[in-house]
């Protein structure tokens, strides 16, 4: 298992597009570290024989026929945005 | 016009004040808000209510349906149209929702009246309500306590009588805990059982919603309304639903009941314990059988959820992104500013943590030591659970090693919060049913506080946990003690 050591709060930061202040990057390493410690007792666990369980009972792909059905109207849609305008999300520039 | 305190009585007894017409749906609604009125100022369990609609609704409501004029209080993160949806986030402040969850539209089908949104820990992320970025939330029993999390609004507006009852979402003991802590009773169902269809996700193979109620019998009656199958969300079981209230009533006869030895852990209050052998007593003297069983993996259960919900919440929570609703930072200077900041900004403390966290076991390089590992030893857990089934009808246990700890006591230690879940969180990752029901008091500082009892069952058993909770709720007082804010006057 990975050392601690190896978590750079900063990076993963980054990575999850959250801008965090030095003082919180700081205190995160500290906890997070503490957390990575811990959960270092997994390794202890016999799991050689062991399929991965993505959920705790059996799930299926579940499919349905494609149907048109009412949902949300635009505007309704819209209604939360922090800028609309046009009947669109409204976003700084993205491409050149 | 009755005489009777409404608010205080449980979903059965209005029920049939209502059906008498002895009073009338209305009456309860105003009688509901001047009790929130006196009380909430120091419980502090609402985030916001709407008390006109739901005179209202009460106005044109039919009494015979099976929640006929019962209103009930939602845990802030479920989605009820109209109404605020804020997730207790500074990033959902002033989100409305736009739509019914499948819950609340089986509620109002049943007759049912949702009034208002409680408060939570931040995207349900915690055990004491404190990471709510929005107010603080108060133990009824003692005011400088927590009430637990992370749906401590839910179980400190039932336990004040500030609600008949209410739901609540449970990821890892988000239930149970806090109404245990605040002595009322908290169900989660087994895993796809209700729709999770309009609730905010935090880690979608381990959410699920469930009632918070007064008495066991009103939490199968809102299981009745709320347990099935949904088209809408492809987790959800496709089983038939029995009707959950209709044997209640049978004694423990050929019960066996499963103490699991490594649950009797360093670091559980002897209260705690003293209170959990009086109840075993109690149980076997109602005609159960108990066994001792072994759950050896239970020592890994808060290390894989701290892996998996994480991971999930990570990616669950990538939506919030200011661009097509809530909070957005001031004049981003391009897109990837605007994803920083807002995010930064908007998100607490606690949820910070977590989306860290849970990017990293994700991310390229640690995924198989961390997450693939955890998915594993949930494996392990499931099939210890498994195996202690084919031997009991029922795991019986604390629900918290403590009773309800002081606000600022763990808010500086996430690990030492994280640890208050070990009796709760092994059920989200099997995916079994379990409730918590009140079963002692510990006395703290010349305060009572609430203990709580929790029975774990097999998927899709709710009828038989429902049954054997209720048998001992009933040759006990516990659920009838009110804490000391209830008893504040009324008004005539």
């Amino acid at each position: 298992m990975a050392r601690n050591s190896d978590l750079d709060v900063a990076y993963v930061a980054r990575l999850a597009r959250i801008n965090l202040t030095d003082a919180e990057a700081k205190v995160f390493q500290k906890q997070l570290s503490d957390v990575l410690k811990y959960v270092e007792k997994l390794h202890q666990a016999d799991v050689s024989h062991v399929e991965a369980a993505a959920h705790a009972l059996p799930i299926y792909n579940v499919f349905r026929e494609d149907v048109q059905r009412d949902w949300f109207t635009a505007e309704e849609a819209l209604g939360n945005a922090p800028r609309q305008a046009n009947g669109l999300f409204i976003v700084p520039k993205v491409v050149e | 016009m009755t005489d009777k305190d409404l608010p205080a009585l449980s979903i059965a007894d209005l029920q049939s004040l209502l059906r008498r017409r002895e009073v009338s749906a209305r009456e309860v609604i105003d009688a509901l808000r001047a009790r929130i009125e006196a009380v909430d100022q120091d419980i502090g369990a609402y985030l916001s209510l709407d008390m006109e609609a739901a005179a209202q609704e009460a106005e044109k409501s039919n009494v015979d349906l099976p929640l006929g004029g019962v209103p009930l209080a939602i845990k802030d993160i479920i989605n009820v149209m109209g109404q605020p949806c804020t997730c207790a986030s500074k990033i959902l402040q002033s989100y409305r929702a736009t739509y019914d969850a499948t819950v609340i539209r089986r509620l109002r089908a049943a007759g049912a009246i949702p009034f208002g949104k409680t408060n939570l820990d931040e995207f349900a992320m915690g055990s004491s309500t404190e990471n709510s970025s929005m107010k603080l939330t108060r133990n009824p029993w003692d005011l400088s306590r927590v009430p637990g999390g992370s749906s401590g609004g839910s179980a400190a507006a039932v336990a004040a009588d500030a609600a008949i009852g209410a739901l609540g979402s449970d990821t890892g003991g988000s239930i149970r805990q806090p109404a245990a802590l605040s002595g009322v009773v908290g169900f989660k169902p087994t895993y796809g059982r209700v729709s999770r269809f309009g609730l905010v996700a935090f880690a979608s193979s381990l959410d699920q919603i469930g009632p918070l109620t007064k008495t066991v019998n009103d939490t199968a009656l809102i299981m009745n309304a709320i347990a099935g199958h949904d088209p809408q969300d492809s987790s959800s079981l496709n089983e038939p639903v029995p009707d959950y209230a209709a044997r209640l009533g049978e004694d423990l006869r050929g019960v066996r009941l499963g103490l699991p030895k490594e649950y009797l852990i360093e670091g559980i209050d002897p209260q705690v314990k003293t209170a959990i052998d009086a109840t075993m007593k109690q149980m076997n003297s109602l005609g159960a059988e108990i066994v001792e069983v072994s759950l050896p993996t239970t020592e890994y259960a808060i290390a894989v959820y701290y892996i998996v919900a994480t991971a999930e919440a990570s990616t669950n929570l990538a939506r919030f992104d200011g661009v097509r609703y809530g909070y957005r930072t001031e004049n981003p200077k391009d897109i990837l500013d605007l994803y920083g900041r807002t995010r930064g900004e908007g998100f607490g403390q606690e949820v910070k943590r977590r989306i860290i966290l849970g990017t990293y076991v994700l991310s390229s390089g640690y995924y198989d030591a961390y997450y693939l590992r955890a998915q594993k030893v949930r494996e392990l857990i499931r099939q210890d659970f498994a195996r202690a089934f084919e031997k009991v009808d029922a795991l019986v246990s604390p629900t918290s090693p403590v009773p309800a700890f002081k606000l600022g006591e763990r808010v500086g230690d996430p690990l030492q919060m994280y640890l208050a879940d070990i009796f709760t969180i092994a059920a989200n990752l099997a995916g079994i049913c379990g409730i918590s029901v009140p079963c002692g008091f510990a006395d703290m500082d010349g305060q009572r506080l609430p203990i709580g009892l929790q029975l774990l069952g097999k998927p899709l058993d709710e009828a038989r946990i429902l049954r054997i909770a209720y048998a001992y709720e009933q040759s006990t007082d516990w659920h009838k003690t009110r804490p000391p804010i209830a008893s504040v006057p009324r008004k005539a």
